[in-house]
């Protein structure tokens, strides 16, 4: 094997030839001085070059993921430059808002590359637990199902669990509309990661960003469908790199949103498919976990620095299982899960969230006195548990009939339907204050007998509750 | 210590897992620096001629070639005063200290001590020189917090005449404190501290059978699935049925002297929590900072992984340091799952055979040796301490049928299975009372009649048959709604409603229900229990059950668990007197009619 160190690149290696070509892996032997992880540049003869990055490497073997994919490379002819650094992104504050960028980093709008910055490792570093601030700030995203039930707190991850046709992309976008932490705030940023979503879905929310007039804030990273699939491993580690330069060292408030993490996956599996990995289940690999840890970690707020990262991904659930390993491992990583339901959206609802799997972790922090009102918690509490209830009254009453129901169950019917039609639905437009949420809140669970109020406290009764004139059950 | 002469090299990267050659300096389970930055890893193999080391830290950038440092010692933690209040990572390393060095991420390398060596510590003697010592003595005190005395111990394998020790005064921990001569005439120099291998169980003299309950302040916990000292327990459930919050409870409120909280592979904000909590907390019967007697491990789901394997041990072998100096110390690990995952990660990586689910065939037998560590025992001093170990355990798609959770069962005395459908009613404590079991039962019950009451036995049995009951008429409610039980079945159904919403439901936001002392758990039972009681009069005079449900007592059963510590049985007893007010008020309605 040749070696050329190019002039052009200093402190470059260079190869001329691959030893093997696997899926989007390539193999290369004798190397010497490269270490693992770095990035490396891989030349076809047409000169186009792709990037990659080093996934282990032995006394002289280097196997080398092509994030662009291997399709066209030929063995003998093919260049392999180690760049010997790890893969990075320049970070800035000017060049980067109001632009788009491929799955790579590069621009896609015409406009220069950027270089007037500091070059980051996309990888990030773990946060010291001893540095975090724990996120409590309230989020006022103006839809009653999570500013009621499912609390959004700047800092925090909260995904958005949903199925392919489902209206994640409306959700995703009223929120960057509505959340109150973008309108009411001048240092902010929305960062975009999209892994491989359709052109039009991308579309979409550009479009959403100009007409909310937030567009010069917001930074987006497309890798699209027909993109290629390895260039997905990057994407949201080169957003978030940004987003952390904005939050921690520009004093921002990032919101970050990415999607579809389930594309990102099925990428991660194609990589140790072609390795030869044992999967653990479902083929995934059983890194899963701590791979989409060192994704979703990277959230939060530093004591003493100004700026914070909420993250809001969106992953579509294959057959819309919960307990598919991407969702599942999710859930076991994020601050709680949004969770969007079929049979809602097939009645007509908007937003068709289904409360009951739906979770904010850090809700209790951010809701009560000074924060939202001092009734929320129980009143989301007493939300939760009549819904519940009302959901088990529903499968009785499918099977012995409305009519020979109790007296009880019959009003958690009528609160499951009220719940539905005037809690849950809400148009894409309306964005309720949470007095007006919690009001809602209230109205419904004083369609119920006080008796069945264990939640609440008797005063809160007495202060928040008035029972509807007509079935006064008092 | 440092093997300089003729260094092994680096020749394989794949993540957290290196190799290097010449493998014959090296021994199992050693220590090791690589490369210039000195990243810390630990020898899992040796094969011929090639060493397999698990590395602590992210390996990027390091290359094949690089040196490799033989450290001569396993992997070990330091044990001396400054462990308490503080929070390290998975290897011991000062996360306090990481900062101050290099701001709010953390970076690798070499780091310095576990344990601040600048510090004084004011020591107190307690034995005279000339006197012969046996290993795990007390050689004297420090006061490590305000709630921690922190004894200094002689290392196990050390024994032999106290030659010399220093008198009353301000020491650092790299003072020598005390020399002994053992019998082949070796002089052993004594700190404040020593070491200790992680992976090594500390020898005590004897093995007690748990008999003390360990109150946890949590209803059903407590009352039903009791734990013991020294005893061990899992948590298994699936994402957001409680489980962090159940461990945070527990360190906040169980009553040990000593807590040790592993982050394992967990979030970050959860420490950052614990962190923010503590401090603010008072221990209900000392009055002191909760923090004052916890120590905390961290190993967040962005750190290495390797380092995820070790923290079990790092904690662990801090939680039998100080119950071999007399002291019930309570371990909570969250999670047991991503530890296992850490063993299956390398394991993958090694290309060892796997078993069940891709994890190694040693996963059983790695969960038995660490529940193992558990226990209430006598130390070598001959003092009683013990180590109640509580795991949570977090089953892929919550399914417990899953390897971690399955092996788990067979090593853990209690059992705590967390409920999807009960969390998603945000009904919490989401432990499932028909799945969950303790093996302590027994064994703590003369504890409650002796101190509590003396009719607890029959309190808890007649709460668990009204449970029971209620369930298997679930069954019929299901198909058929309420409506259709007769009114003594239906009594049941109410009974056992009121016993999970007012007693087995505790919300651990709410300040004065978040915990509940022995004595309010059986006062309050012994209310609701009255109550349900008394509806049998309601039933067999034929008064419509829902007549009684709806007597004002019921609200205020309702308000005790939020606004009663227990304290004072006083406000119990008179709600228990207008119990018996109403009802009878009621019945004697109806004879009038
Ligand atoms: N005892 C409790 N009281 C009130 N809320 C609870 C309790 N236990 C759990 N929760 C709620 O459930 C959420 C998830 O609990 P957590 O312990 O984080 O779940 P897990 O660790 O099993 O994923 C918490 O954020 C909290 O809102
Ligand atoms: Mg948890």
């Amino acid at each position: 094997m040749e070696t050329v160190t190019g002039p052009a690149m200093k402190g470059a290696l260079e190869y001329i030839g691959l030893d093997r070509i696997s899926g989007p892996l390539v193999v290369i032997s004798g190397v010497k001085g490269v270490g693992f992880g770095e990035a490396v540049e891989i030349v076809p003869s047409d000169g186009r070059s792709r990037q990659g990055r080093i996934l282990s490497i032995s006394e002289d073997v280097a196997v080398v993921e092509v994030f662009e994919g291997t399709s066209g490379l030929a063995q003998p002819t093919t260049r392999v430059r180690f760049l010997g650094r790890p893969f990075e992104i320049t970070v800035t504050k000017e060049e980067v808002l109001g632009r788009i960028f491929d799955g790579l980093g590069r621009p896609l709008d015409g406009g220069p590359v950027p270089f007037r910055g500091e070059r980051r490792n996309i990888n990030g570093l773990p946060i010291n637990p001893v540095a975090r601030a724990y996120p409590q700030d309230f989020i006022q995203t103006g839809i009653s199902a999570i500013d009621g039930m499912n609390t959004l707190v700047r800092g925090q991850k909260l995904p958005i669990f949903s199925g392919s046709g489902l209206p994640h992309n409306e959700l995703a976008a009223q929120i960057v509309r509505q959340a109150r932490l973008l309108t009411e705030d001048e240092g902010f940023a929305v960062i975009f990661g999209a892994m491989g979503v359709r052109h039009d879905e991308a579309e979409t929310f550009r479009r959403s960003f100009e007409e909310s007039g937030v567009l010069k804030n917001v930074a987006m990273f497309l890798n699209l469908a027909d993109d290629p699939t390895v260039e997905r491993l990057i994407t949201p580690r080169i957003a978030l790199t940004v987003a952390e330069y904005l939050a921690f060292e520009q004093g921002m408030h990032v919101l970050v949103i990415l999607t579809d993490m389930t594309n990102y996956c099925e990428a991660l599996r194609e990589v140790a498919t072609s390795k030869g990995e044992v999967p653990s289940r479902k083929g995934y690999p059983g890194y899963l976990y701590s791979d989409l840890a060192s994704i979703y970690e990277r959230a939060g707020h530093i004591i003493d620095r100004q700026g914070s990262i909420t993250q809001i991904a969106i992953l579509t659930m294959p057959d819309d299982d919960i307990t598919h390993p991407i969702p599942d491992l999710t859930g076991y990583i994020t601050e709680g899960q949004i969770v969007l339901d079929r049979s809602l959206a097939q009645r007509g609802i908007y937003p068709p969230i289904n409360v009951l799997p739906s979770l904010s972790r850090l809700m209790s922090d951010g809701i009560g006195e000074e924060r939202t009102r001092k009734d929320h918690g129980n009143l989301a509490s007493q939300l939760y548990a009549a819904y519940a209830r009302a959901r088990q009254v529903q499968r009785l009453a499918s099977i012995i009939g409305e009519e020979d129901l109790s007296a009880t169950d019959k009003l958690y019917l009528t609160f499951a339907r009220e719940f539905h039609k005037r809690f849950l639905q809400q148009g894409t437009d309306e964005n309720r204050t949470i007095t007006r949420t919690l009001e809602l809140g209230w109205e419904l669970v004083m369609l119920l007998p006080e008796q069945e109020l264990t939640r609440l406290k008797p005063e809160e009764i007495d202060q928040y509750g008035t029972y509807p004139d007509t079935c006064n059950q008092k | 210590m440092e093997s300089a002469i003729q260094q092994s090299l680096v020749t394989m990267i794949s993540g957290p897992v290196v190799q290097a050659r010449p493998a014959h300096r090296f021994s199992m389970n050693e220590m090791v620096e690589i490369g210039d930055e000195r990243l810390v890893g630990e020898v899992i193999s040796l094969d011929e001629d090639l060493a397999t080391i698990q590395v602590y830290e992210d390996t990027t950038g390091l290359r094949p070639g690089a040196d490799v440092y033989a450290k001569g010692l396993p992997l070990y933690v330091e044990l001396g005063p400054g462990l308490m209040g503080e929070i390290f990572d998975g290897v011991q390393r000062p996360l306090k200290v990481l900062r101050g060095k290099w701001g709010d991420f953390i970076r690798r390398g070499k780091t310095g001590t576990a344990l601040p060596r600048d510090r004084v510590w004011q020591f107190t003697p307690s034995v005279k020189p000339g006197v012969m010592v046996s290993p795990g003595e007390i050689l004297g005190e420090v006061p490590e917090s305000q709630l921690i005395t922190h004894r200094i111990l002689v290392p196990p394998g050390v024994q032999g005449i106290l030659e010399r020790i220093l008198p009353k005064g301000d020491y650092t921990l790299d003072d020598v404190i005390a020399a002994i001569r053992s019998p082949s005439d070796k002089i052993h120099e004594l700190k404040l501290f020593h070491r200790w291998p992680v992976r090594k169980i500390r020898p005590y003299r004897e093995r007690l059978v748990p008999s003390e309950p360990l109150i946890t302040g949590q209803r059903v916990i407590d009352t039903f699935f009791p734990l013991a000292r020294g005893g061990t327990a899992a948590i298994p459930g699936g994402f957001g049925t409680g489980k962090t919050v159940a461990q945070h409870q527990l360190s906040k409120w169980a009553d040990a002297d000593i807590i040790v909280y592993i982050g394992c592979g967990e979030r970050g904000n959860e420490m950052t929590g614990v962190l923010v909590d503590l401090p603010k907390l008072l221990d209900p019967r000392t009055r002191r900072p909760l923090i004052e007697r916890t120590i905390l491990i961290a190993n967040t789901s962005d750190m290495p992984v390797a380092a995820r394997e070790a923290s079990i041990y790092t904690g662990i072998t801090i939680a039998e340091y100080y119950r071999d100096m007399g002291y019930d110390v309570a371990l909570m690990a969250d999670s047991t799952s991503r530890w296992a995952e850490a063993l299956r990660e390398i394991s993958g990586r090694l290309e060892e055979m796997p078993a069940e689910e891709g994890f190694p065939a040693y996963l059983a037998s790695r969960l038995a040796a660490f529940y193992e560590r558990a226990g209430q025992v006598v130390s070598l001093a001959g003092k009683k301490g013990s180590v109640t170990l509580i795991g949570a355990v977090s089953p892929p798609g919550g399914d417990f049928s899953e390897p971690v959770t399955m092996h788990t069962k067979r090593f853990v005395q209690c059992f705590w299975a967390l409920d999807k459908e009960l969390a998603s009613a945000r009904y919490f404590p989401a432990i499932n009372y028909l799945q969950s079991y303790s093996a302590y039962i027994s064994m703590v019950e003369p504890w409650w009649t002796e101190k509590v009451g003396s009719t607890w036995k029959t309190l808890r049995e007649k709460t668990i048959n009204i449970l029971h009951e209620d369930s298997r008429l679930q069954n019929i409610v299901k198909l058929l709604g309420e409506e259709a039980l007769p009114d003594d079945q239906k009594r049941i159904v109410e009974g056992a409603r009121l016993i999970k919403n007012d007693f087995l439901q505790q919300s651990a936001f709410d300040p004065v229900d978040t915990y509940a002392g022995p004595e309010k758990q059986f006062l309050l039972l012994d209310v609701i229990l009255h109550f349900i009681d008394r509806l049998a009069d309601v039933v067999k005079a034929r008064i419509p059950l829902f007549r009684a449900m709806e007597l004002p007592v019921v609200a205020e059963i309702h308000r005790l668990k939020f606004t009663r510590r227990g304290d004072d049985p006083a406000p119990f007893r008179s709600i228990k007197e207008r119990i018996d007010k109403e009802i009878n008020a009621l019945l004697h309605r109806q004879d009038s009619l």
